[in-house]
This record gives structure tokens, sequence and C-alpha cells, in this order.
């Protein structure tokens, strides 16, 4: 008998698998994840889960009976009281009986098929769902952020990153402890042997010096100018990169005009903004502020679900917005994000506290103010500019940490991040 | 069989639930005392492989077997199990074992000392046994070129993959495994053709392709003319000797064989999926024997050790333990009923064996004239092991002390009657009935719908027919018969029609229309 330890062997078999799989129900497990992002909180939206799909072009098909027709017969276990003859009521829809049901413990029999993504998984669908440009969708989707710093030296490593000075000390050490002749000593040998070869051609001296030339011609043959033992390398090592902490603000807008949709678009722009601000910063804190006439800090689902009835006075948010700052988040301890989403509504006269507000409380302490203006259709485009668009209009050339877009479909939620993360922003 | 003796008398094998090399080795060769010494199986070379959870479900996807090709359902297998077992709803099994010579036992390395021992004895002897002589296993697979083969198709599925890409090699293989159920042969005697030989011929072939292969001709000649040239090949090629005669059941091999518009890499392929269909189809036949072979051995085996004073008290009691879970049978009113449990059926018709031949009653000798009161178990067991399969070890050795135990009972019902009939229950004029109903129900031939190729047209449009033979009425699931035509139908290339008539009056019960094959 032999005994084998197989735990060491690659693990993973199944990924080849895995990927087909998933390629195949690439449909069905995008709409899983669209709906798993609107039930979810903002924070685990990327922590994979289980999910369910319908299993229509998952079915493996075969050729079987069709229980409900033809001449029904079977054996069970467990008879209690009946006797020949006896009639039992057939339970409404399978089950009970056996007569004739293959059983069908494989997953197949049933109507939808649930399984778990791992979040690199999930991330990726939920990413691309929001057509991020491949390279955005790597950054994005990366958990923890390193960047590569120099740790001395190694002795192996790739051409591009050999030390030249290390390597060439190295070379020079090894010359002069082997006593390799450098090229003046052979020069010099060389001329004296002109010389001599000129004034006196049959001198011993002359021999001597030949043959002194050919051993140190052979030593240095011999004893390479440069041996791959000298060669260093820049050793670089993956550090984290310095992480501090941020806050993000999320204002949206609950009375009555926000459909379901336009807060379904509000929370995937939230969720997008939650994971590049993650990406930067170790802890991120959410703030939930929503508001009518009034403002209030909520929790995420009265956030999203709750509906208050109330006009829209938009500066009530930034007031909150500016309390809730002032009482837990230092300015010098925290990175301060702001993203608000609104139908644009806003009562006409509320305009100048608006923009006094924005200008003087808010922009100069956040590292970025996002706004965007959900709109129901295409067709809303169209009308005229908002009260709050008009409002915010003058900030998105006058300050740079300031963003407003309008969103009228989820493709369009991406662009507003693109200034966000323009290189020459990143002086965070 | 010395290392026994001199471990006897040093008490019991293990003290300890972790499991090492050592105790295992120990406990494998007091174990093979008993399994050969004394109940004299018969079993190939052992081979024990310890692997991880992750590993036992990567083997439960690929339907328990090492080495499998990729496809899609694995993954999708793989992630159900995974979640069910994330999840806590099922644990895993303790051991996957593998009909090859040497015979390879799985088992997870997180099983207690007791549970190896029970692993070792259920399936290094008790299935080992029953794969080694079970005629259906002598006749159908060839248990020392398993692995070989699937070797080989692996990396054949693999190159395919690389050269024609993965979906048209996918569309071949979903096609394949709906029809896997159809790709066996049942009456006749199965060429024996080495995996070794197949996998030569398929590289030949390959090699001969890359070295005929030409750029020139792929890129100038039009592929109209190059479609004729390939035809014309085709019809002097001696690949299909003679036409497959009609009716067929095996419909993969059929296609293999026959299918007009197939590339020789998709007859490979199919040919695969079918040599598998084959290799599995015997341990489709024999659940309840296979199971109560290795319950019943692993049983006796177990007690044994404990009587030796080889297992402890407290290994003994954990043993019992998982040894009762594994034979529960819930009653057909239980919510946990899903079929009548194979361990719990064949561990109790083989204990009954065991009685009859040792204890019997005046019943007995009445119903089992043959044995009963014989006195030599082990010889009616392997007898019966080596030539039943599930279906005639049941109509042959079920007893009326086993149906009473299941208070089994017959039901019938017409397709539309609101009421199940209770026709024949565990009484004297009711044992029959029970078994012989029960008997039909582990019959494949009967569980699997008959469907045959009845015509090719080759004459004329080139539809091919095929023909259920439905028993009792009982027509195919609508939904699933479609979408397997239209696979068939794929393979195939030209349109496919599917009649289902009954197996007695020849009568057409239902007429599905014709597929065209998608492009």
């Amino acid at each position: 008998m032999n005994i084998i330890d197989r735990r060491r062997n690659p693990q993973g078999k199944s990924l080849a698998n895995r990927q087909r799989f998933l390629r195949r129900a690439k449909r069905q497990v995008t709409e899983a994840v669209r709906q798993a992002t609107a039930e979810r909180r903002i924070r685990d939206v990327a922590d994979g889960e289980r999910i369910v799909i319908p299993t229509d072009g998952l079915r493996e098909p075969k050729f079987r009976h069709d229980p409900s027709t033809g001449h029904q017969e079977g054996v069970v276990p467990g008879n209690k009281s009946y006797q020949e003859g006896d009639l039992i009521p057939r339970p409404a829809k399978g089950g009970g009986g056996g007569a004739g049901r293959e059983g069908a413990d494989d997953g197949d029999g049933s109507d939808d098929f649930g399984f778990a993504l791992s979040r690199e998984e999930f991330l990726d669908i939920f990413l691309e769902d929001l057509e991020l440009p491949d390279l955005m969708k790597q950054t994005v989707g990366r958990s923890e952020h390193t960047t590569s710093e120099r740790a001395g030296f190694a002795v192996s490593g790739s051409p591009t990153n050999i030390n030249l000075v290390r390597t060439m000390r190295n070379s020079l050490s090894r010359r002069i402890a082997l006593r390799r002749p450098s090229n003046d000593e052979l020069d010099a040998l060389r001329l004296e042997i002109a010389e001599l070869e000129r004034t006196a051609p049959d001198s011993r001296r002359l021999d001597e010096l030949r043959i002194r030339l050919g051993l140190m011609q052979r030593r240095a043959r011999e004893i390479p100018y440069l041996d791959p033992m000298d060669i260093r390398f820049n050793r670089y090592e993956a550090v984290p990169k310095p992480i501090t902490q941020a806050v993000m603000f999320c204002l949206m807008d609950v009375s009555g005009s926000m459909s379901e949709a336009m807060k379904d678009l509000a929370k995937r722009f939230f969720t997008l903004l939650y994971l590049f601000i993650q990406r930067r910063y170790r802890h991120v804190e959410i703030v939930f502020i929503r508001h009518t006439h009034r403002a209030e800090e909520v929790d995420e689902d009265t956030f999203f679900h709750s509906r208050e009835t109330g006009g829209t006075v938009v500066s009530t948010a930034l007031v909150e917005m500016r309390r809730v700052i002032a009482e837990r988040f230092p300015v010098a301890d925290w990175n301060i994000y702001a993203a608000q989403a609104s139908d644009g509504d806003n009562l006409t006269a509320d305009g100048p506290e608006v923009a006094s507000l924005l200008a003087g409380d808010i922009l100069p302490i956040t590292q970025y103010f996002a706004y965007v203006e959900v709109s129901g259709g295409v067709g809303e485009l169209l009308r005229t500019d908002s009260n709050l668009w008009r409002a915010y209009a003058p900030f998105s050339t006058s300050h740079r940490n300031f963003a407003a877009r309008r969103v009228a479909d989820r493709g369009d939620i991406y662009p507003v991040f693109r200034d966000l993360f323009t290189p020459e922003k990143h002086s965070v | 069989m010395s290392s026994a003796a001199t471990t006897a008398a040093g008490g019991p094998l293990f003290a300890e639930s972790d499991w090492s090399y050592d105790t295992v080795r120990r406990t494998y060769d007091a174990i093979e005392a008993i399994a050969i010494g004394e109940l004299g199986l018969d079993v190939y070379p052992n081979q024990i492989e310890v692997i991880t959870a992750e590993q036992m479900l990567d083997a439960y996807s690929s339907i328990g077997m090492p080495l499998m090709y990729d496809h899609w359902s694995f993954g999708k297998h793989f992630a159900y199990d995974e979640m069910l077992y994330r999840k806590g709803a099922r644990g895993l099994a303790y051991e996957i074992v593998i009909n090859s010579n040497p015979c390879i036992s799985y088992v997870m390395e997180d099983n207690s000392m007791a549970m190896q021992a029970l692993v070792m004895a259920h399936a290094a002897f008790g299935h080992n046994h029953f794969f080694k002589n079970n005629h259906l296993f002598r006749q159908w697979t060839d248990a020392g070129a398993i692995l070989d083969y699937m070797q080989f198709a692996k990396s054949y599925v693999a190159r395919c993959e690389e050269r024609h890409g993965e979906r048209a090699v996918e569309r071949v293989l979903d096609a394949a495994h709906a029809l896997m159920d159809h790709g066996v042969n049942r009456y006749q005697r199965k060429r024996r053709v080495s995996p070794k030989s197949a996998e030569k011929r398929a590289r030949d072939r390959l090699l001969y392709e890359e070295e005929t292969y030409s750029e020139l001709w792929e890129r100038t000649v039009p592929p109209d003319s190059r479609r004729e040239r390939g035809a014309a090949e085709r019809a002097q090629a001696p690949a299909i000797p003679e036409a497959v005669p009609l009716p067929e059941e095996n419909i993969l091999y059929f296609l293999e064989k026959m299918a007009p518009k197939l590339e020789p890499w998709q007859r490979e392929i199919l040919r695969i999926v079918r040599q598998l269909a084959q290799y599995f189809y015997p341990q489709k036949q024999t659940k309840v024997m296979n199971e109560g072979c290795a319950t019943y051995v692993h049983y006796r085996i177990m007690n044994r050790l404990h009587e030796k004073g080889l297992i402890s008290d407290g290994g003994i009691m954990e043993f019992l333990h998982s040894h009762s879970s594994v034979i529960f049978q819930p009653d057909f009113d239980d919510k946990r009923y899903s079929g009548i449990n194979p361990y719990a059926l064949g561990f109790a018709m083989m204990t009954d064996i065991e009685r009859i031949c040792e204890r019997p009653t005046e019943e007995d000798r009445q119903w089992f004239p043959a044995f009963a009161g014989g006195g030599d178990t082990m010889a009616t067991l392997k007898e019966a092991w080596a030539n039943y399969r599930d279906e005639s070890f049941v109509l042959q050795f079920l007893s009326p002390a086993v149906m009473r135990q299941f208070k089994l009972f017959k039901l019938q019902a017409e397709p539309d009657a609101p009421e199940y009939l209770v026709d024949a229950i565990h009484n004297e004029r009711g044992y029959r009935k029970v078994r012989r109903a029960l008997a039909r129900r582990y019959d494949v031939a009967v569980g699997d719908p008959n469907i045959q190729v009845a015509e090719t047209n080759l004459d004329g449009d080139r539809t091919l027919v095929l023909r259920h033979e439905a028993i009792g009425g009982r027509l195919l699931d609508l939904d699933d018969a479609v979408a397997v035509v239209q696979h068939v139908a794929d393979l195939w290339g030209y349109p496919v029609a599917l009649v289902e008539v009954d197996a007695e009056s020849q009568r057409v019960l239902r007429e599905h229309d014709r597929v065209a094959p998608r492009r």
C-alpha cells in the first residue's frame, strides 16, 4: 500500500472550469450583481458573497421522463398504517410519493442556482457594468495599494535594475585584490618595449619586458574586467502607501421628486466613489445626510429606503455637513470627500445661500466635492438648467476640487471620476 | 499479517484522534489482515492519497475523477457544492474511491484516525473488492487504463481548445454531455481499445494534419473548393468503413461514426465522452450493491478490530456514530426523505444474507432454499457481489424480513388520478409484488428513456429520426427533450425529428417538431 500526500498539489485546479462557468453565466451574473449592489450596504458592496442566478442557459438538458405522464409506480419505505387498496391523496406538486421521480440532488432540478463570488470577481463585474476603462478597473479593483521603494541591493534582478556604482566598485576591488593589470600599466609597458626596441633591440631588459607583458596580458585575459559576481542590482520592496483616513459625505435629496431609479443611480455613484476613496485610504468613514427642507444625519438604510415629504432646501444639508465635520472630523486628521446627488430641485431663494456655504465653508476644507444630477431619462437632459445646477455651475470652473455632472444612465457615472483621478490632481 | 499479530499484543492501534502516517500504515496492515486473511476479499493494490477539503470539492465537481478535461459544467457544480459546504448545509464525503488499478482512495486530511480506519476498510477493501470482482466492472471497464485515458482526454481537449477555440469545443462538449446517458453500449461486448493506442492514434492524426498543413493552400484556395476536396477525401476515407446498422441506441456512437459534417477532432471528443459514459455505466447500475458491499465490509472489519482489542471503545463509538448516520433511512413522509438510501438498503440486505446463512427462520428456508442455513456467509456474498447488479440483486435476495424492517409498500397512480393507490404492502400477499417493483426501479433500462436512432434518410434531406419507445405511456420532459434534440441537430448537421411511440402497440404518442441545426 502506498500513502501519498496530495495536499501540496497545486490548488485551484477548478479555476479554469470556474472561469468558463462565469463566462457562460455572464448575463445572469451581471444581473445578479446589479441586484446585489442595490440591496447591499455601500461598505459591504465589494465583499464577495452568495448570489443567486436563474438557471436558464445553464441547464444541462437530458432526455428524461416527464414525471407527470404515464403510469407511475414506486416503492417507498415507512408504511405506518396503510393496507392494500388504500388511497392516498397526491401531494399538490412533486414530493411525497416518489413514484417515478428521479432525485434532482445535483442542483439541476432547482429553478435558481446559488453560489458565491469572490471579492475580485464581484468587483470585476460591478466595474465592468459601469463601463469603466480597463486601466481604471485594475486600479480600483485592487484592494491594497503599494509603491515600490528602494531597499538595498541584491545579487539577482532584472538588467534594468543594475546598480552601476556598486557593480563597478565591486569590480574594482576585485581587480585590485587579484592584481589585474590595468590598461595604463599595459600601455606603459608597451611604450617601454617600443622604446627599447628602437634603442636597444638586443638588451636583456627587452626580453624580460616582453615576458612580463605576455604574463600581464594573460592575467588580464583570465581575470575579467567585469565578473558576474560583481554585479549588484537595486532591490525594491513593495511598501504599502502611507495611508491616512478619510470621511465621505453622501448628501442626497430625498423629497418626493426623487424616484427609485434616481436613487439607484445615486447609490451606484456613491458606491463607486467609496471604492475609489477606499483605495487611497485604509480607513474610510461614511456619513449619510439626507435632506428635504431640513437635513439630518441618518444610517444607510434610512438614507436609501425611507421617504420624506417636504420642500427642498439644499443649504440645510451643507449646514449639517459643516456641523458634523466640526464635531467629529477635525480637518487636520481627516481627508474629507463629499458626494451629492439630487434631481436638481431647490428653492430658488436658497441659491445664494448654497453658493456662499460652498465657497466659504465647504470647498476650502474638502478634498473633493462631486455633485451628480440624476435624471430619469435622456429627455430630461434637454430641459433648462435646474436651480441647483445654476447655483453650482460657477464652481466647476473656479474650483478644481469641485465637479458637477449630469447622469442619466449607469454608463455616465464613471466620467465624473475622471477629473478626480487625472494625474495633475494627485496632490492629495 | 504478522504485523497484525505483533500490534495486537500492544493494545489499540491508536489512542489519539489525530492521524499520522505511521498509525495509518499500521492500521492498514491490521485491516488488511482481516479483509484478506479472514474475509477472503480479493482486491487491487491500494493507494491512499490524502487531500484537503478544496481538493475533495474539486474531485466532486469532476464526477470523482482525479483528472478531467475543462468544461463549464464542472465549474458550476463546484460553485454549487462549495457554497453548500461553506454554508454548512452539507458535509463532504470522507472519501472518494476510483475504480482503477492500483485502486486510489482519496481521504480527507481532517478525518480523525478512527474515520481513516473506517474509510480504509470501506473504500480500500469494500469498494475495491467490488470493482475488481463484479462482472459489470470486469466486462465494461478497464481499471488499469482509465487514468491514462483521462490524461489523454484532458490534454486532447486542451489542445482542441487551443486550436479551434474554447467556444467551439464547448459546443461539442455541451452536446455530448446532453447525450451522455445515450452513449453507452448496453448489450454488445465492448471492443477493447487500449487507451494508449487511442492516444497514439489521435496523436498521429494530429501530427499528420500538422505535416500536411499548407499556409498557401489555406489562404489562397477559396474555402468552397477546399470543402469539396475535404468531401471527396471523406468519401474515400476508410474512417467510416460501413454504415452503422439501424436502429442504434448508442446515439453518441452513431453520431461519431455517421454524422456527415463533423470534423475529426469533434468525433474524437464525442468518443471521449462516450468512453467516459461507458466507464461510469456499471456504477450507475450497482449503487445499492457497491455501497452495500463497502458498508458491510467496513462494519465487519471495524467490529473485528474492536474484538481484537485494536480499536478502543471510544474509537468504536465514533465509528458507530458515523456508521449509523450513513445507513439512516428516513420514512417517506419524513422531511429528510429523498428516496431509498442505497447504503441503508444494501447494508440491510447483506447483513440479512448473513443472518439467513447462519440463523435462518422457517420463512427464510422457504424463500431461499439455496443458501439458507448454509453457514458460509462470505461465499454467498461474494457470489452475489460478483454476479449481480442492483436490479437482479434485489429481485433475488430481498427477503421478507428486510421488507418488514423497511416497511416497504408499493404505490401506483395513473397520470391524472387524484390519488395514489397502495398496491401492495409488506405482507404475505405483497412481498413478491413489492420486490418486483423495487427491482424495476433499479433497472436502468427502465429508468433511462429508451431512445434510438431510427432513420437517417441519407438519400433525401438527411433528416435524422429519433424514436422514443415509451413504457407505460411515460413521455419525455418537453423542455429538456427540445434542448437535447437541438444538440443532436447541431452535431448531425441536418434536421432532426423526434417521435414518441408506445413500446408495446407502436402507436405514435407524440411527434415533436423537426429541429434544424444552429449555425
